[in-house]
């Protein structure tokens, strides 16, 4: 049985400020972070101005593949202001390569290839923009001057930067230890199992499908600003980062080799992530490499045109899928191959990305008894490929979604009729592909997205677009994701080189009031109100009177950082667990005070009460007393009122949904709008609804984008990067959208205490699929590859003439 | 950005002078274009002679009795867009204006820099070839047809400045653009003008050598000013332009259909 | 070479010598440590560094300090007057238009400098009149009702 609170107002028409019985848990509470960021008066990296700063410009490859036959750095030496300049050839052999923290296995049983990611191109260089040189001068723009004088000798050398390309005999190899470009052919599912339901289908759907490489594109570039202190031996890094203790944690235990307790990173106001601010960079780390060189702290801050060659791309696959259904359209098994980019080097999570958390979401919300999935991970002379918005989960859910579709109007059964037929409604729910699903009721959301669509009135609109000239379709996408990363020890039998818990830290100040220290990172996402909320939910005490530090290795015991769509489901629960200790703390001295028996408290409201009578003490006066211990049993507790608590999921959480995308064509021009977008999600119980709306806009402005706008071009012959800055990089902009209509159900996640699940990817996970089949919907193509951009649509418009 | 040296002269004469004493020098108007190329390092002028204290070279002004307008050189897109006379006379254009770039591109960038610029996505080359217009130097008069000369290159001979440009007012015209999702240019831009001499029509973003005229187009308008008019006659895609954003035959397939838009419109 | 120069920011008027080659986002970034006006591109798209020049909006990225010479700049810094934020920031805040807040004060100032422009403006001309302001985090929805307030609070 689940428990489905259906809510039958759409969220947004809800009061603005409303406070809910049980306190603030709930409401739509204006950020406490807007403040600053409203006034000009925010902290990015790049504001961050330390004494006798320096500036860095980076010398990069403009070649895709090249051999280093000479480097010469004279010229640049000799420049105006110039302090210092470093090469490959400088940085110690005892400073090691880039790390990639998950090891897959592959199906063969050997481990993947993981050849070295140097922090400056040693001998070779594997993509546009990989790093050669750093130049560190007395002012920006001398750096960058003097980084032009660096010459270097460059024999070019054949690349490959598409996948299929990549794989072919003969084809130029990245790295001598992958001579294929091969890094690990991988499986998950059972082969046999599937070949066998496709024997007996009465229908199987075959696609081919590319999900387009992507760029990130958080508007704030990457930045860092590194210090060392010859004080105490010590060094700082500012940086533009989703999770400053695994930043940490990577660059001295495995780069550097600096005892961790002496690098203190801060992760001050972000401006914004999408998965290209997890990675541990090599500019950063070379800085603070640097920084004891110099003696000076160096501040480098990223040009758009570095970013679009440096940040870890997302997506960049190429599948062959097929689905088998019966003769009533209930699915069989599944197949699935794909050939997913790498790029030049394996970034920090790159090799999870589509094996962990893609191949284990191919059961969708749907019953398919039998799945098999292959993935083949390749190199190519490109940035490399890491988790963007949704990471594996977007590229799953395009594949199921898109199958769904076009099984559907191939055996002419309706959109929703295929999925009802074929929804998981049995919980827990144990998938053939390696999860087990807790909870979810996709029949709730996928009414709720055809309401909010008005999916009734389609077919007048559809009829009163054809009188204007213009096609109109309509395109489901029910998606769901596995958010909350992760239980360590599953993740960690999968391959994770690291744990995935969260740490928080409560503090109870004397007067009362708390500071809150999480591990998770927010940039966008508004920790500092949700989780505020949360602990003045519980300790009944006002949002304002709690601050929450995010971002510091100097502050926060512990983190694991922001990705995936765990900080509420695992940085959340991880408060509430050191709440409970001060909770559990606070009733013992109350008791004391009250002179009564621990188990004679409870605690409501704010109040510690003795049980059935109106004694209490407030909580404001428990923290006193902690504080100033004059009354207290120092025999049996300790002072103070400060605790942590690390939290460790045991299972992912399973946010779901559907999608309904509304597009209207012109057919003469191939030209495509979004006339309606509607999303009904199930994020378990939300804490701020006006934060999860603005989570789920964001979401599909992204999936929408990658469907209609976005795409990172590299030229197949020379592997020069095409899309190399926003003239064509297309970006999306007010314009290109309507307004979303947002509703939510509810079925609380069964595993932890806030009973969350996550919100940040939906979006970007469920639209991708509904845009493109409302395409194919209004011209009857089977398919259109992303991004759908007019002229695409235009040939298959000529291409499907009559067949909508 | 290399360092420059700068001036802001207040009369023509002084800018002129400036700009003849050094080779290397550039005129600075609105700096949407210069500045950026100049901050990407494909340009870099020893000298800038910037514009913008010659009140000369700014404003509408509405001559003959409303036979023509002359839009002076430093007018930003904006006030052209925002202009009530061009609205009134001209709409095309107006509206032309008001699709350039962004709002706060169209705060600073200028006509004269565009025209001087000669992007080949640009799109007031499209309107100046469209109507036939005089482009006002400080030596000469430009007619529209002698001025193009092809990708980012004009009939301007070295430090010659434009003043202004006039636009005979048409019988009707409009413009339509698709734009280039990411930098917002023109992928094609079609003029469309019934003036006195007849019906023109001209093309920016599409063509391989710049923006130019569709003299089949004109004749049949000259035959018959109807969208139908249009419908059998082919760009012929080998003299378009190939790119990231569009094959030469859906720019060519466009241009068919944006002109009969515009004609429709007009 | 350094030139004088003079100009008004957010009321103060300021007077320096610069080099003309400084572009106006360098020298509010900089010697003004008006740090407010952020940089998110370098082909003059994003409009993170857009300011406010004699009342409108423009990408001070994409010009040179020298072209503001005399003239009235405003910041995001210059809007709130005291501790009472300006109606298009409480408008913000209010409709939470913004979530990571790099490209805030770019999308703020725009917003601002459209007041009186149109009237009453529909929500597909905010959307056009965005067209020079990108977001990244909110997928401009809640933007656009922010901006819709924003302009009608500065005109009650
Ligand atoms: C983000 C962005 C988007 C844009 N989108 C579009 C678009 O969609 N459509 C479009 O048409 N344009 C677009 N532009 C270009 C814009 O219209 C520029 O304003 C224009 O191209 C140049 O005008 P300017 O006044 O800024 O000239 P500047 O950049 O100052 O100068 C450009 C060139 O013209 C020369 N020059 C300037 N004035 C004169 C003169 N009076 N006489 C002789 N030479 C002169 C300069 O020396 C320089 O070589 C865009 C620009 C940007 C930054
Ligand atoms: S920084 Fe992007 S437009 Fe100025
Ligand atoms: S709020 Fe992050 S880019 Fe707009």
């Amino acid at each position: 049985m689940t428990d489905t609170t259906v809510r039958e107002k759409p969220a947004s028409a809800a009061p603005q400020r409303a406070t809910k019985p049980g306190g603030p848990i709930g409401a739509r509470i204006e950020r406490k972070e807007d403040a600053r960021f409203l006034t000009g008066a925010g902290q990015y990296t790049d504001d961050v101005a330390l004494p006798h700063q320096t500036y860095a410009s980076f010398v990069r490859s403009p070649h895709a593949h090249a051999r280093i036959r000479a480097l010469r750095v004279d010229a640049a030496k000799g420049a105006p202001g110039v302090i210092a300049v470093y090469t490959g050839a400088d940085i110690p052999q005892s400073v090691g390569g880039l790390p990639c923290g998950w090891l897959i296995t592959g199906s063969d049983g050997k481990p993947m290839k993981e050849p070295k990611h140097p922090i400056l191109a040693q001998g070779k260089v594997r993509h546009v923009g990989d790093p050669v040189a750093i130049v560190i001068a007395e002012s920006a723009a001398q750096a960058k001057e003097a980084a032009q004088l660096v010459d270097v000798d460059y024999e070019a050398l054949p690349a490959v930067v598409d996948v299929r390309d990549a794989m072919r005999k003969g084809a130029p190899a990245v790295h001598d230890e992958a001579p294929d470009n091969v890094c690990y052919v991988w499986a998950l599912g059972d082969k046999a199992a599937a070949d066998a339901a496709f024997a007996k289908a009465a229908h199987v759907t075959t696609l081919q499908l590319v999900n387009n490489r992507l760029i990130p594109n958080a508007i704030e570039p990457r930045a860092c600003n590194a210090t060392y202190s010859r004080a105490d031996d010590s060094y700082t890094l500012y940086v533009a980062n989703q999770n400053p203790h695994v930043e940490r944690l990577l660059m001295t235990a495995f780069v550097l080799g600096l005892p961790e307790h002496k690098v203190r990173v801060i992760a001050p106001d972000v401006g914004g992530g999408f998965g290209s601010k997890i990675y541990l960079y090599a500019e950063e780390t070379v800085c603070v490499w640097a920084s004891k060189l110099v003696g000076r702290p160096i501040k480098w801050t990223a040009e758009r045109g570095e970013s679009f060659q440096s940040d870890a791309h997302g997506r960049d696959h190429v599948t062959r899928a097929e689905l088998a259904l019966d003769k009533d359209g209930r699915f069989l098994g599944m197949r699935v191959q794909t050939t997913a980019a790498m790029g030049a080097y394996l970034s920090t999570f790159a090799s999870c990305i589509p094996t962990i958390l893609y191949a284990t979401l191919l059961a969708g919300q749907y019953r398919t008894p039998a799945i098999h999935c292959e993935v083949t991970a390749v190199f190519t002379n490109t940035a490399p490929v890491d988790a963007y918005r949704g990471a594996g989960r977007p590229e799953a859910t395009y594949v199921v979604e898109r199958l769904v579709a076009t099984a559907a109007r191939e055996m002419g059964i309706a959109q929703d009729q295929i999925r009802r037929r074929n929804f998981i409604r049995e919980f827990p729910y144990a998938t053939p592909v390696a999860l087990t699903y807790d909870t979810g009721d996709y029949e709730a959301c996928l009414d709720g997205a055809m309401k909010l669509a008005d999916v009734a009135g389609f077919a007048k609109r559809k009829e009163e677009a054809a009188k204007r000239g213009k096609l109109r379709g309509l395109g489901y996408s029910s998606y769901i994701e596995a958010c909350g990363l992760a239980p360590s020890n599953v993740a960690g039998s999968l391959g994770a080189r690291a744990g995935l818990f969260e740490a928080g830290e409560v503090r109870v100040h004397p007067t009362g009031k708390v500071t809150v220290f999480t591990g998770s990172h927010s940039h966008g996402q508004g920790h500092e109100t949700t989780f505020a909320q949360v602990v003045a939910g519980r300790l009944g005490i006002a949002v304002e009177d709690i601050d929450v530090v995010h971002g510091d290795t100097g502050r926060i015991p512990f983190g694991m950082g922001t990705y995936g769509s765990r900080s509420i489901a695992v940085g959340g629960t991880a408060i509430m667990k050191a709440v409970d200790k001060i909770v559990a703390k606070g009733r013992k001295i109350a008791a004391h005070l009250m002179e009564v028996s621990d188990a004679d408290v409870e605690f409501a409201d704010g109040k510690f009460t003795v049980k059935g009578t109106d004694k209490n003490v407030p909580f404001a006066q428990v923290a006193l007393t902690a504080y100033v211990p004059h009354n207290y049993p120092l025999d049996k507790l300790e002072p103070g009122l400060d605790e942590t608590a690390f939290y460790d999921p045991t299972n992912f959480t399973y946010p779901a949904g559907t999608h309904i995308c509304e597009v209207e064509i012109d057919p003469q021009t191939g030209e495509t709008k979004i006339v309606a977008f509607s999303a009904c999600d199930d994020f378990g119980n939300i804490i701020n609804p006006m934060i999860v709306e603005g989570q789920v806009h964001g979401g599909l402005a992204q999936g929408i984008g990658q469907a209609l706008l976005e795409a990172c071009v590299y030229d197949r012959d020379s592997g020069q990067l095409l899309t190399g800055s926003y003239m064509d990089y297309a970006m999306p902009r007010a314009a290109d959208f309507p307004s979303f209509r947002v509703d939510t159900r509810v079925t609380p996640c069964t595993h932890n205490p806030l009973g969350v699940k996550g919100c940040g990817e939906a979006g970007a996970i469920g639209a991708p699929a509904a845009v493109i089949n409302a395409i194919c919907d209004a011209t009857g193509a089977k398919d259109v590859a992303m991004p759908a951009t007019s002229e695409r649509v235009w040939r298959v418009v000529r291409e499907n003439q009559g067949r909508a | 950005m290399q360092p420059f040296a700068y001036s802001e002269p207040t009369t023509l004469a002084k800018a002129t002078g400036a700009a003849a004493a050094n080779a290397d020098s550039r005129y600075l108007a609105g700096g949407q274009s210069l500045i950026a190329a100049m901050k990407l390092g494909l340009s870099a002028p020893a000298e800038l002679v910037d514009l913008a204290r010659l009140p000369e070279l700014r404003g509408i002004k509405v001559e003959g009795n409303g036979a023509a307008l002359t839009v002076g050189a430093m007018t930003p897109h904006a006030e052209v867009a925002a202009s009530m006379e061009v609205g009134a006379r001209i709409a095309a254009l107006a509206a032309l204006a008001g699709g350039i770039g962004d709002r706060q591109v169209r705060n600073r960038g200028t006509l004269g820099g565009s025209l001087a610029n000669d992007d080949p996505a640009a799109d007031y080359p499209a309107a100046v070839l469209g109507l036939a217009a005089t482009v006002n130097t400080n030596k000469r008069q430009i007619a529209a047809d002698d001025f193009f000369k092809g990708l980012f290159e004009t009939a301007l001979a070295p430090g010659e400045l434009i003043m202004s440009v006039t636009f005979p007012v048409p019988k009707k015209a409009a413009y339509r653009k698709f734009r280039n999702p990411a930098s917002r240019f023109a992928l094609v831009g079609v003029f469309v003008a019934q003036t006195a001499q007849g019906p023109r029509v001209a093309v920016t973003g599409a063509g391989s050598r710049g923006v130019f005229r569709v003299k089949s187009m004109e004749q049949a308008l000259a035959r018959d000013w109807s969208a139908k008019a249009l419908e059998s006659i082919l760009v012929p895609a080998s003299e378009l332009q190939s790119d990231l954003h569009a094959s030469a035959e859906y720019r060519a397939h466009l241009v068919g259909v944006l002109a009969q838009r515009a004609v429709a419109e007009a | 070479m350094k030139i004088p120069f003079s100009l008004t920011v957010n009321g103060k008027p300021v007077s320096t010598e610069i080099e003309p080659r400084a572009l106006l986002v360098e020298f509010l970034r900089g010697p003004l440590q008006l740090t407010g006006t952020h940089v998110g591109c370098d082909t003059a798209q994003c409009g993170a560094c857009t300011v406010l020049v004699d009342g409108k909006p423009m990408k001070s990225c994409n010009m040179l300090a020298i072209q503001a010479q005399g003239a009235n700049v405003t910041t995001i810094e210059g809007l709130a007057q005291g501790d009472a934020l300006h109606p298009m920031q409480a408008a913000f805040r209010k409709h939470h238009g913004l979530q990571c807040g790099f490209c805030t004060p770019g999308m703020v100032l725009s917003a601002v400098g459209l007041a009186g422009q149109v009237k009453q403006p529909s929500e597909a001309q905010i959307r056009e009149a965005l067209d020079g302001n990108f977001c990244r985090c909110t997928g401009y929805h809640n933007i656009v009702k922010a901006v819709q307030e924003g302009l009608a609070d500065m005109t009650a």
